[in-house]
This record gives structure tokens, C-alpha cells and sequence, in this order.
């Protein structure tokens, strides 16, 4: 079953290739130390959100992903415990990514593009408050000439937000405004850590974190976990009134040393983008980004990497800057960015996700509603 | 069902920590025993650029690269960030600036700390720096002490080829890596953990397949869904499988030969696992019924020993392996 | 276009497994077998369109998502690059992994390659980190394993001495493998039965190495494959199943998620009988005696009888169903990488090309890998030739 579909999306996607949507979307309220609970206690109600949510017991799921990292966790093997969440009885088709889920979502889709399933469980989870993250972390960098330095992601990320400024593409005011504008958003998404902020005239009168960088450029430390349900074709239209179809997804990696990058630009971002259909010819500016850039340096990056203009509201849900559950805060940017689309309130988003010092590798998701703007009607 | 009553939910430190001894490339080992004889070397890329720190294999065509060449001790910033608080491990103890420095006749920079002590107002990208070696030095990135100011001479250091020969080469670097966190086992656990303090094991029934786990872990693996019904099980139980360990494990003050065994306590949907004691090695078997032996201060049994009670049948834990 | 796109191994490369490479780095490691993959291909960087790599836990090395560092000397510059984890049976469930996006027709042409450098630190210390509150387990990984075997013995009444014979038999196929890394030129089956009793029942020489190593795999699509300078195994069926680490019920002698992940995989692969349809077995056997217990979960034995299939020599390098010519991981364990050399090694017996330890005329060969608790499965059929579409 290929597709009914395929153009009145607008052809921007890859023609032949299977409709899949994401159909359910459930995120833990994020706190800085959920310590009462184990991960698997975290987890648990979001799968049974997901899962309830669209009436599948784990027995009708072709196929389940995670997506979490022994490294947050202090221990091996940490996500053979989570496991205990999903019922995997009878055994499951089943993998894990030590990367945040929204690779582990990235693996559902294209095991459901092969047409071997149907349905697919996204998950992940973080406890980013088990250890030092910032010096957690360092174990991520060039272990001959880098890691034994200890230098933590708050003064990386400074360093890629001072390089900005030298080259002229923002100032301190700006990585204020957005960390406002972040946080004020966040005042209406009741899983949000961090809601509300002062003015950006107000928030720089603090001290500098890691100058060029305040407290308020910086995310939280949350933890967090987060789950979503994918499906193909006439199955997300069983599953979901209105089903927000994938219309592309991409993710590229950057060469991992710092200084030899550029760090004022994201060609992984770009070139994934463009290979997810973000730039197609005739394609409609998305009407909401939900970007992983956890330092508000980085949305300046990820903004001119993905060609957002003033027609694209950034971080609707507050972003990283208001809950950054590592391993689950990229998979949650898709999951918000869904959530979108299926309650009618956009239709075209882009999601975005980033893994290691100073996205140094990342994932663009294009999701858009039914229905063609050329085309009108779409689902009733 | 007895309600979990409000209760602490346990928390202990946990440390991670290891000395990981790293062996090095050719490529590398050049450049960490440059540092060691203070000389800085980089790698000739494929487009003629020269990366230092030099890396193994071009960042942009993957092809391994080789050619060698000597750059300068002093270079230009190319970015920086003030550190106002430096942390366990990180290169100076007072306040400093991270600094990527393009050392002259490099093309790309290098990351290190700069120590300005007239503070980040002292600082700013484009100013000139040179090395402050280590008195100590043994062949690592740590070898650079830091960076400092060296006021405003212009860059004049060109790249020169360099064999990357040394007396004595450094071929391995040993990297101490601690990291602490705070290990929380949540709630089904502590309730678990507070019984035992009582000596009572305190299993789990889980709401739909009404198996007992024990130790309960938060959710039933096999349904997906919360446990929290307790359920009081043992203390007595069966062996329904072991070995017996001839090697003394690291770590463990257990005199060797003895058995590692599942128990399945009375009353349990799985078996846990335990050391056999009060028996000699060689007599247990599986079906040996069971108690356990606490010991002072112990949070677990310190093992258990036979109860005398008739072996139980194969077909009463076959399942319970 | 409909179904799925035919999926060829076109490239294979590993590197000589030891206790300690000390003379390369974490990427001069990876590497060296990408580069004998890709050469086996003929292709260069610039042909590899993704990058899916695998690994054990990243404490073993102490580096955090090595696979951030990796990318460079893995080309995976300006590609897409997965990392993929799921304990011992990674090697195998990365190979999968990869051979999807090729099956998807997302990518054409894909890297795939699983690694472990023990040397970097000490496996046992990253097994047995100590988690505060838990008991501590009360022995080593054979430790592990060793009441499960003890389960089998006790349930199928087999001789003490079948262990022995696959320690004998896989440890003298490794001397045919010149990537193995034990050679024990003067094995002798005394020596296995002999060995000292490390977790009674699993004797010393009964248990795996602990090696440094990598492998890798080319796999490419249907117009690769045409292009391909030597024959491509073709892959047939591929799954992964996973059940929980500990639950009510679980039977880890033949534990549900293998057979059923073995059922799956014939299932693609339109096999009915494995015995007599599959020409050669990679199995993942860190312990001599999961031998027996995998053939009777895979259906090549009678519950029961696997110990007899063992026995009468059917699994040797020349009998009718040869198990882990290459001398499996009883001779070579680079953790994260011996799922994937199952899976290797499996295409490189269907391609004719394994040499001194090839099983004349093999045209099916089935690659398995798990870990975890027994709990994590992952297997692939290759076959010489194409499947029918």
C-alpha cells in the first residue's frame, strides 16, 4: 500500500514512498529531579497515554524503538529495565538507539516504510538529574585531545555564541528576546519546567554564566520522558482524526571536531532539511518550528540553517529552554510539533533534533496535515 | 491492598569511575609526544589545510592522512567564553577563558584554557596567545599547561614538514574519568527495601496477571502496568537452579567453592538470586527448600541455609528457573 | 515500486581480533574494518550513502556516543550516521538496522559496522558497575549463564561432556579463521575436559576471550548488487524480538523470543524445515553448552535433543549442519562486534568466500546474535541467490 495520498500533501514527499503519521504524542510533566521514581516509573504513564490514548494494547504494536543513554544514567544496560514498561509479552519486534528518540523514531519509520509494520511505539526518557550533566556530558568529546580538558556544554555552547556575535548575527539582547519569547510560551504548555520570564531588558541585567551566555541562555536540568505512536496509512486514519503525516525526515552529522567546523553555521541541519523536503519548490514556509536548541544561541543557528522567516512561529511550546529531558527533549520537538498539526493548528511544521557538542549532528522532520492547500477538503 | 504509605524514597551516591587506558594512532602518538618535547605538530588534510590538533582521517573526504608539519606555540583566538567557575578536571583552578586557538600556521583551532587574571574584559577574539607548558609533562593534551597573553606580535610561524619522530614515543595515555551521580530507585523499590529492613520480603501482584514479583520493579514486565498490591512472600523457598563458583569474583569476600543460586521464595511468581550456605557445596541441588540468614546490618540475606523440610518436585518450580 | 527492495551484502571486513590492539586508536579500529568492507566492495567513501554503527554499553570504553567522535573516520561526514544498542545482540539488530534503510529504499548503498575495544578498560568492571541497594550478583557473567545451564542438563538428562565437544570443535575451526583470536594450535579435546570449573557446570575453556575487535558490511540494493565485483549474499529475512529481562514464566533455556524471532525470519526466508534447508549456522554461543540449547530454540533440534545433534558431529565443520565454522564467539569476542560477525560470517559462508573454514556449496546460512538477560534476539538468513521478488 503505497499511497491515496501522495500529491495532496502537495508531492512534496518522496513519490512512492508509504504515508506514516504520527498518531499520538504523551510527555511526562518535567521537573528538575523526578527522584521519587525509578525510570521505568517515569516512563510507564506516558506509554500508557500513548497506548490508551489510541486503544492498542503493546500486542497490536508491529514494532517499538527507544531511544535513552547508560551514560545519564551512571549504569549498563539501563534500558533493558525501561523495557519492563511496554509488556513485552509475547516478545516484541523490538530495538534501541543510544541517541535521543527522535532517532528512535527515525528507525520506526523507516522499519514501517520497508512495510513490515504497521503501527510503531516511539519512547524515551532521561534523568538528567542522576548526575552533573555539563560534566556528564564531556565523556561525548575526542577522547585523546578534548574529554581529559572537562570542558563542560555551557562554556562549549558559549564558545559557538560568542562566535555568533563576532560574526555579527546576534547580540546578548537578541539570545535575551528569545529566551522571553521561550519562556513566555512555555506559560501555556502545562508540561513545561521553566514557564514565564522577565523581559530581556530585565534578564540582562544578570551576571554572565559563561560569558557571552546568562542563566536564562542556558536550559534547564530536567527530568523527562515522552512517547509517541506512528502508523501507516488508512491505520493513522483509524487511529487519529487527524493524522500528522510525516512528509519527510532527514538527519545528518558534522565532523565532531570543534575547531575545524564553522560553528556560526549547521550544514547537517541544512543539507537534512533539504533532503526532508523543507525547501521544496512551491512548498509553503512551515507554519510553526519546534527546534532542539537547547542554548538560545543555537536557534539563531538552527533559524538560518532551516530559512525561518518571520511566517514561522519558533518553539510554541517553550522548547528546550523551558524542559530539556535529554534523550527524549528531540523526540518531544517532533511530538509537539505533531500535536500541531492533529489539533488543526498548523499544517505544515518542522521539527528538528540534535545530538552532540554544538549540533554537531541533527534530525529535520516535515509533518503536514491532510489535504493539499491546492486541493482543499482533506479529512472530515 | 494495602496502600503504599507516603514514604522517603531512598537515594545513595553512586560513582562511576575508571582509569580507561587509551592507545593511540600513529598520528596521535606523534602529536601528544610533540606536546611532551614541546612542539607543536598538526596533519596536512587533503585539501592542503593544516588541522591542529591533528586528526587521523580528513574531517571532510575520510581519507587517512599522514603528512606531518610543525606549527607555532603562539596563535590567534578564534573564539572564546569565560569560565567563571571551573570545575573538578578542567585545566586551571581560578577563574579562565575556554579558548579555540589557530596556532600560526595552523588552519584550524585547537581547544584549551587561557588564563587572563585581568578577567574576561582582558579577553576578545583576535588577540594573541602563546603556550604555557606543564612543568610535568608526559605526553598528553594536558601537557599545555594553558594558554596566556602574549601581546600583539603578528602571526610569522610557518608550517614545516616534521617526521614526527621522537626518542621515545608516547603509544597510550591513561584517562582517570570519576563521575558521580545520585542513584534513586523509586518507589516500588523503597517500599521493597524498607521491609526487608524488617526482614519481611515484600513481593508485588501485579493487577492483571496476578503474578507476584520480587523484587518488585515498578511495573509487571509482561503486562505493562503499574504493580502495588504487596504481597508478603517466603521467607522460606526452594533452589530451583545454581552453580557453584570455583573463582573468587572481584570485589566479594567469599571464600570459594561456593553456590549461586535462584531461590524461589514461597509464594513468588520468579526466583531471586542467593548464595547456599550451611551445606557443603557439593550436597545442594535443585529443589533444596530454604530460609534465609541475616546478618547484622545486612540489607539483604546474607545467605540462606536448608530448612531440613523434604526437596520439593520439579514440577512445583519448573517454571520458576 | 512495491514490496521491499532486495538487500545484498556486497562487502565484508573485520579485523584480526586480540586481547589488546594497542597500536591503533577507537577510530584506527573501526577503521581498519570499514576499509576491508569497502575494499571487498570496490567503493570508496563517497559511495557509502549512511552509516549505522553498534555497540556494546559505552562505559566498556569510557566514551560517551563514541559514535559523535567516530564519524570522521568512518566518512559519515554530512551523512546519516545511527547508533545503535541493544546489548550483546547489537552487532546483529545494527546489521538489521542498516539493512532497512536499504529495504526502504531510503539509502542505496549503507555501512554498517559493530565494534568493541575491551583493552580500553575491563569488561567485567562494566558489567558488575555496582548499582546501591541492589544485591550484588554473586558471580561473574559465566556465573550469569551458568544456572541456566545447569536448568538444561537437568531437563534434558544430557552428558556432562557435550560442552567439551563444542569447545573442542569451535576452538579447531578457529584455526581455519585467520581473523579468530584464539589460535590454540594444540587444542585437544582433554584439554577442554580438563580445564578447571570455573561455575560448575561451565569449565574454563567453555567460556569466550575477551577481544578487541570490529567488523563491518557493505550492503547495497539491487543495482549495487549488479555492480558489486563479487557475489553478494542476499539477504532473505531478518528479525529482532525481545522479551523482559526477568519476568514470571520466563523460560531462559529457550527463551520465547528466539524461536519466535527464528520462526519469523524462516518465515520470510519461506523456509519449512531449517535443518535440511539451511547449509551453515553462526550462532552466538559464549558458553559452550548454548550450542545445544540454540539448536533445539531455533528448530534445527528436537526439544530436548540438541545435546544428541551435538554429540553425533552434525554441527562440526563437515557434518550436516555446520555451527560456527568460524570458531564463534568461544574464539573471538569483541562484544559489540560478535553479533555482527554472526551475521558476517553467515554471508561470508552463502558467498563462498570464507576460505579454509567455507562449508563446500553453502547457499543459506542463518547469523543469530542476543543478549541482555537472553532476552534480546536478532538473526538474518543470507542466501547466494537473489531472493524472489
Amino acid at each position: 500500500m503505497t499511497s491515496r495520498a501522495g500529491h495532496s500533501r502537495a508531492g512534496y514527499r518522496e513519490e512512492g514512498r508509504r504515508d506514516v503519521a504520527v498518531v499520538a504524542f504523551a510527555q511526562t510533566a518535567h521537573v528538575r529531579a523526578a527522584d521519587s521514581l525509578s525510570e521505568v516509573e517515569m516512563l510507564l504513564p506516558v506509554l500508557r497515554e500513548v497506548l490508551d490514548g489510541t486503544g492498542l494494547s503493546a500486542g497490536e504494536i508491529d514494532f517499538t524503538c527507544s531511544g535513552s543513554c547508560d551514560y545519564l544514567a551512571g549504569r549498563p544496560f539501563s534500558f533493558t529495565m525501561a523495557l519492563d514498561g511496554v509488556g513485552a509479552w509475547p516478545p516484541i519486534s523490538e530495538s534501541h538507539v543510544e541517541m535521543d528518540g527522535a532517532w528512535a523514531l527515525y528507525e520506526a519509520w523507516v522499519k514501517i516504510l520497508t512495510g513490515e509494520a504497521e503501527t510503531a511505539l516511539v519512547y524515551s526518557y532521561g534523568k538528567s538529574s542522576a548526575g552533573d550533566l555539563p560534566e556528564v556530558l564531556t565523556r561525548q568529546l575526542d577522547p585523546y585531545y578534548v574529554a581529559p580538558l572537562w570542558p563542560d556544554s555551557p562554556s562549549l555552547a558559549a564558545l559557538q555564541a560568542r562566535a555568533l556575535i563576532d560574526a555579527g548575527e546576534t547580540d546578548e539582547r537578541e539570545l535575551a528576546g528569545i529566551a522571553a519569547r521561550s519562556r513566555n510560551a512555555a506559560q501555556d504548555n502545562p508540561y513545561a519546567q521553566l514557564a514565564g520570564s522577565p523581559a530581556a531588558g530585565t534578564l540582562l541585567e544578570d551576571d554572565y554564566l559563561a560569558q557571552p551566555l546568562r542563566l536564562h541562555d542556558v536550559p534547564p536540568v530536567t527530568d523527562g520522558a515522552a512517547a509517541v505512536l506512528l502508523a501507516a496509512g488508512d491505520t493513522a486514519r483509524r487511529l487519529s482524526r487527524r493524522p500528522a503525516w510525516i512528509s519527510g525526515m532527514d538527519h545528518r552529522i558534522d565532523p565532531h571536531g570543534l575547531g575545524v567546523r564553522d560553528l556560526t553555521d549547521s550544514p547537517s541541519t541544512r543539507l537534512a532539511a533539504e533532503r526532508a523536503g523543507l525547501f521544496a519548490p512551491g512548498a509553503p514556509p512551515p507554519d510553526v518550528a519546534e527546534l532542539h536548541a537547547p542554548f538560545t544561541s543555537q536557534e539563531v543557528v538552527l533559524r538560518k540553517a532551516l530559512r525561518l522567516g518571520e511566517d514561522t512561529v519558533v518553539n510554541p511550546s517553550g522548547g528546550p529552554l523551558a524542559a530539556n529531558p535529554v534523550m527524549a527533549a528531540g523526540l518531544i520537538r517532533i511530538g509537539e510539533a505533531a500535536a500541531r498539526v492533529s489539533r488543526g493548528e498548523a499544517r505544515r511544521a518542522v521539527a528538528h533534533a540534535t545530538s552532540g557538542p554544538c549540533l554537531q549532528q541533527n534530525l529535520v522532520a516535515v509533518l503536514e496535515a491532510d489535504g493539499g492547500e491546492d486541493e482543499g477538503g482533506g479529512q472530515a | 491492598m494495602n496502600a503504599a504509605p507516603a514514604q522517603k524514597v531512598l537515594s545513595a551516591p553512586l560513582v562511576v569511575e575508571f582509569p580507561f587506558t587509551r592507545s593511540l594512532g600513529p598520528v596521535q602518538s606523534a602529536f601528544l609526544t610533540g606536546l611532551r618535547e614541546r612542539t607543536v605538530l598538526g596533519v596536512m588534510a587533503s585539501d592542503g589545510r593544516v588541522l591542529v590538533p591533528p586528526t587521523e582521517y580528513d574531517p571532510v573526504t575520510a581519507e587517512e592522512i599522514r603528512d606531518l608539519v610543525e606549527v607555532g606555540s603562539t596563535g590567534t583566538v578564534t573564539t572564546w567564553s569565560w569560565n567563571a567557575a571551573p570545575r573538578r578536571g578542567q585545566p586551571l583552578r581560578r577563574p579562565f577563558a575556554w579558548v579555540l586557538v589557530r596556532l600560526d600556521g595552523a588552519d584550524t583551532a585547537l581547544l584549551h584554557a587561557l588564563d587572563a587574571p585581568e578577567g574576561p574584559a582582558s579577553v576578545r577574539t583576535g588577540m594573541r596567545v602563546g603556550i604555557r607548558w606543564s612543568e610535568q609533562r608526559s605526553g598528553a593534551i594536558t601537557d599545555i599547561a594553558c594558554f596566556e597573553p602574549v601581546g600583539t606580535s603578528a602571526p610569522t610561524h610557518r608550517a614545516e614538514p616534521h617526521t614526527g619522530a621522537f626518542a621515545d614515543p608516547v603509544t597510550g595515555i591513561v584517562a582517570e574519568a570519576r563521575l558521580d551521580y545520585t542513584y534513586t530507585p523509586g518507589r516500588a523499590q523503597t517500599r521493597y527495601l524498607d521491609a526487608l529492613a524488617g526482614h519481611r520480603t515484600l513481593g508485588e501482584r501485579c493487577p492483571r496477571c496476578r503474578k507476584v514479583y520480587v523484587p518488585p520493579r515498578g511495573a509487571c514486565p509482561t503486562c505493562g502496568v503499574p504493580t502495588g498490591e504487596q504481597v508478603e512472600v517466603g521467607p522460606r523457598g526452594t533452589v530451583t537452579t545454581f552453580c557453584v563458583v570455583n573463582i573468587k569474583a572481584k570485589g566479594l569476600d567469599i571464600e570459594v567453592p561456593y553456590v549461586y543460586a535462584h531461590i524461589a521464595l514461597d509464594g513468588a511468581g520468579l526466583a531471586l538470586h542467593g548464595r547456599i550456605a550451611g551445606i557443603p557445596y557439593d550436597q545442594v541441588r535443585m529443589g533444596l527448600r530454604v530460609e534465609p540468614v541475616w546478618t547484622e546490618g545486612g540489607r539483604h540475606p546474607d545467605h540462606y541455609r536448608p530448612t531440613g523440610e523434604p526437596d520439593a518436585d520439579y514440577e512445583t518450580y519448573k517454571e520458576l528457573l | 515500486m512495491s514490496g521491499k527492495e532486495p538487500v545484498g551484502v556486497i562487502g565484508i571486513g573485520q579485523t584480526k581480533h586480540v586481547s589488546a590492539r594497542r597500536d591503533v586508536s577507537l577510530a584506527g579500529l573501526v577503521r581498519e574494518a570499514a576499509l576491508r568492507a569497502l575494499e571487498d566492495a570496490e567503493l570508496g567513501w563517497a559511495d557509502i550513502d549512511a552509516v549505522v554503527i553498534g555497540k556494546a554499553p559505552d562505559f566498556f570504553e569510557g566514551v560517551m556516543m563514541p559514535e559523535l567522535y567516530l564519524a570522521d573516520a568512518l566518512g559519515a561526514a554530512g551523512k546519516p550516521m545511527l547508533r545503535v544498542h541493544t546489548a550483546g545482540s547489537v552487532g546483529g539488530s545494527t546489521a538489521l538496522v542498516a539493512a532497512n534503510l536499504v529495504a526502504a529504499r531510503v539509502h542505496r548503498t549503507v555501512l554498517t559496522l559493530a565494534f568493541e575495544k575491551q583493552s580500553e578498560s575491563n569488561a567485567m568492571w562494566g558489567l558488575s558497575l555496582p548499582v546501591p541497594f541492589q544485591q550484588p550478583l554473586l558471580a561473574g557473567a559465566g556465573g550469569f549463564f551458568a544456572p541456566y545451564v545447569r536448568a538444561y542438563l537437568h531437563r534434558t538428562s544430557a552428558p556432562g561432556h557435550i560442552g567439551a565437544l563444542v569447545a573442542y570443535k569451535d576452538r579447531r575451526n578457529a584455526l581455519k579463521n585467520p581473523y579468530a583470536h584464539l589460535h590454540e594450535e594444540d587444542i585437544t579435546l582433554e584439554k577442554v575436559r580438563s580445564s578447571p570449573m570455573l561455575w560448575d557446570p561451565i569449565r574454563y575453556s567453555e567460556t569466550c576471550p575477551s577481544s578487541d575487535g570490529a567488523c563491518a558490511m557493505v550492503l547495497t540494493d539491487r543495482a549495487g548488487a549488479a555492480r558489486a565485483p563479487r557475489p553478494p549474499a542476499w539477504v532473505h529475512g531478518g528479525a529482532m524480538r525481545s522479551e523482559p529481562t526477568l519476568f514470571a514464566g520466563k523460560d531462559a533455556v529457550s527463551p520465547r523470543a528466539g524461536s519466535d524471532c527464528a520462526a519469523d525470519v524462516y518465515r520470510q526466508a519461506g523456509i519449512t524445515e531449517p535443518r535440511r534447508e539451511i547449509d551453515a549456522v553462526e550462532m552466538y554461543v559464549p558458553f559452550s553448552w548454548y550450542e545445544p540449547m540454540w539448536l533445539e530454540n531455533l528448530g534445527f533440534a528436537k526439544e530436548g535433543e540438541g545435546w544428541k545433534m551435538t554429540e553425533s558431529g552434525a554441527t562440526e565443520l563437515d557434518g550436516d549442519l555446520p555451527v560456527n565454522p568460524s570458531g564463534g564467539v568461544l574464539s573471538t569476542n569483541p562484544i559489540g562486534a560478535s553479533g555482527m560477525i554472526r551475521f558476517a560470517e553467515a554471508a561470508l559462508q552463502v558467498r563462498g568466500a570464507a576460505g579454509a573454514h567455507q562449508v563446500p556449496g553453502a547457499r543459506r546460512a542463518l547469523g543469530h546474535a542476543y543478549g541482555g538477560g537472553s532476552q534480546f534476539f536478532a538473526m538474518w538468513l543470507v542466501a547466494a541467490e537473489p531472493p524472489v521478488s
